[in-house]
């Protein structure tokens, strides 16, 4: 008697309840409380609520991309971490050549290009929640200038920007963006003085493709507007914050983690938008008038429903060559090469 | 003119904080004591300053705290390297990693930025001055200190019993210590001195050019400060010219870019480093002007 109830005590509950999948996420740079990482912690925030004690999470923040990546990687995997999520573009070699060393763990690497059979990659179509603010822009600008905060030049910035100006011409046609590289997704002090700048060059509008809340802060103390980027910045910029493209990573790490557990898991690249939900955009703050809601919300839903490709031509380069045919789009796979400036970023565009 | 305004006050903003950590920088090596660690300074200065103000609500506080936190990590350095006469390499490339360790530890749970109206204005009546008068005082107190600091330690480099001592510790600190000079202490003090600008400066940061705290967010400004010193060949005049030059240098770019000028953004982030190679290729090897004694461990 005593040993059956032994056994109810201590076995019946192990062999009910399987051990937790132990999810990994390396992140690029500190939670904080806005920008790229804290977007990502909250996607993780998600799955511990959606999976409750049928998963285990770790994140390890403010992770070089280098040698040290590759370090922590292979420290995960080798502590148990079967789902492994690395979120920064430069994770991309480090997280291969761990997937190597380690066949059964899968991983998954944010905004890269490069699969192997354990390794799947993800991304969002900021360059949708882009075209919408840029719709938003070109109706309230007054200056007709609007500053934009860049931060590498690869593809994913390009598409942003092509994007926003394809929008900021619907509504405004004569407006031009005024763009400062600062070579880092992430440096508050250069994003600041970027914004600065843009100010001092007539700027009435700030965006940013940058991580941290600078330059909305920024615009906020001259009086100005901005966008977010990444999460709600509205907290660093009440009156200045107008909306943000977001990203909610949420959905689809817990659908991930389920497929891990359920054993359905392949090597995939999803590029999800506003379609299914993964790109969004933070809720609109008093001062965007109701026509341009309004507007907003048509564009939208004909992005959603596919009518509306941001990306359709006639888009010209800064030169003035014509580098997208009239009503063509360039496929996910063009979108992915991207490497150009469109007419309208400059002194002398638009 | 609200352009060109604009880019002095620019200018202005990005000079400060290399002003600050180079001045203080300066008077570390003319005592003989290389510090490499401002950017874990600066780091130090200005995690610990943003937690104090945003939890005080004084801006003063952050700024005296970002300054006393920097110097008192600042005088282990010195005991570390002038009374252990470890090796100052070694040593001040560990205390860049030190100081932005313990920063990320002390801002980990900081706000995400100042409660609202802690801040720091101008003067009013300086802030009228034609030219520069706006960019130096109306922004904020810091940057007028800055030029001032230099200024004032222009002024008793080479003629007061204190700058004569300093010269003396860095260049012949035997002959010094003859004549009675306690080396040990006044290079300390420089070292400490040296600690208190790089804290300040990092509290700048933090507290006023933007006011968050995020870390790593010096961004290698410790790095361009100490270049900054050799560019200046160890005096404080051409320290004071050369910060500025950064600082529009690095506004240039920005311009530059924003106005559609087809230029590199990478070449034009290399122009304060190839400015600091230019100058050292132009400066002669007797007229150089590094302490003769600098970052030789004393007595040896």
């Amino acid at each position: 008697m005593m040993k059956v109830l032994l056994f109810l005590v201590f076995c019946l509950p192990g062999l009910v309840r399987a051990e937790p999948l132990k999810i990994g996420f390396v992140y690029v740079g500190p939670i904080g409380n806005a920008g790229w990482t804290y977007a990502h912690d909250q996607g993780r925030l998600a799955v511990e609520r959606a999976l409750g004690d049928r998963v285990r999470t770790t994140y390890v923040d403010s992770v070089h991309e280098g040698p040290e990546a590759e370090r922590i990687i292979q420290q995960l995997a080798r502590s148990g971490h079967k789902l492994i999520f690395t979120t920064s573009l430069g994770f991309m070699n480090p997280t291969l050549n761990v997937a190597r060393q380690f066949p059964d763990v899968v991983f998954e690497h944010a905004t890269g290009d490069r699969r192997a059979r354990n390794v799947g990659t993800y991304n969002a179509r900021f360059y949708e929640g882009r075209y919408l603010t840029g719709l938003i822009a070109g109706k309230m600008t007054k200056s007709g200038i609007i500053g934009y905060v860049g931060s590498l030049p690869v593809p994913e910035v390009y598409q942003g920007l092509i994007a926003f100006v394809q929008g900021l011409h619907k509504t405004n046609p004569k407006a031009t963006v005024r763009l400062i590289w600062i070579n880092s997704w992430y440096d508050a002090a250069k994003e600041r003085e970027a914004a600065e700048t843009l100010i001092a060059l007539g700027a009435d509008i700030i965006t940013q493709h940058t991580d941290s809340p600078a330059p909305v802060q920024a615009a906020e103390s001259h009086g100005i507007y901005a966008f977010g980027y990444d999460s709600d910045m509205s907290a660093f910029g009440p009156k200045a914050h107008l909306t943000a493209t977001i990203e909610e990573w949420g959905p689809f790490y817990t659908q991930r983690a389920q497929e891990v557990m359920n054993h359905t898991w392949t090597s995939r690249d999803v590029w999800g938008g506003l379609a299914s939900g993964m790109v969004k955009l933070a809720p609109f703050s008093d001062a965007v008038p109701q026509a341009v809601r309004s507007l907003v919300d048509e564009a939208r839903a004909a992005i959603i429903s596919g009518k509306l490709h941001p990306m359709t031509g006639p888009i010209k380069d800064q030169k003035g060559v014509l580098r997208i045919k009239k009503d063509e789009t360039p496929d996910d796979a063009a979108l992915k090469r991207l490497n150009w400036l469109p007419q309208g970023v400059g002194a002398t565009g638009g | 003119m609200v352009l060109e305004s604009a880019l002095l006050d620019a200018t202005a903003r990005s000079a400060t904080p290399l002003l600050l950590a180079g001045a203080g920088e300066l008077v570390c090596e003319r005592a003989g004591v290389l510090n490499l660690g401002l950017e874990g300074l600066m780091l130090m200065g200005a995690a610990s300053g943003f937690v104090v103000a945003s939890a005080s609500g004084s801006m003063a506080l952050g700024l005296a705290t970002a300054a006393g936190a920097a110097a008192g990590l600042a005088l282990l350095y010195g005991l570390l390297t002038i009374h252990a006469a470890l090796n100052q390499v070694a040593c001040g490339l560990g205390f860049v990693m030190l100081g932005a360790g313990l920063a990320t530890v002390i801002g980990r749970d900081a706000p995400g930025q100042l409660p609202a109206g802690v801040s720091l204005g101008g003067i009013p009546w300086l802030e009228r001055l034609p030219g520069v008068g706006h960019a130096l005082f109306g922004q904020d107190v810091i940057a007028g200190f800055a030029v001032a600091l230099v200024l004032i330690m222009a002024l008793f480099w080479r003629s007061s019993k204190l700058g004569l001592w300093l010269h003396a510790a860095g260049d012949a600190p035997d002959a010094a210590r003859a004549m009675g000079v306690p080396v040990r202490l006044v290079r300390l003090m420089a070292v400490a001195f040296g600690g208190a600008m790089s804290g300040l400066s990092g509290g700048y940061l933090s507290l006023i050019y933007t006011p968050m705290w995020q870390e790593g967010m010096t961004a290698n400004r410790g790095w361009i400060a100490l270049a900054l010193v050799v560019f200046a060949g160890w005096r404080p005049v051409p320290l004071l010219l050369g910060a500025y030059l950064f600082g529009a240098l690095g506004k240039a770019k920005e311009f530059a870019q924003a106005l559609g000028l087809a230029i590199s953004p990478y070449a034009l982030d290399a122009l304060p480093y190839l400015a600091t190679i230019a100058v050292l290729a132009m400066l002669s090897r007797n007229r150089f002007g590094a302490p003769r004694a600098l970052a030789r461990p004393w007595p040896s």
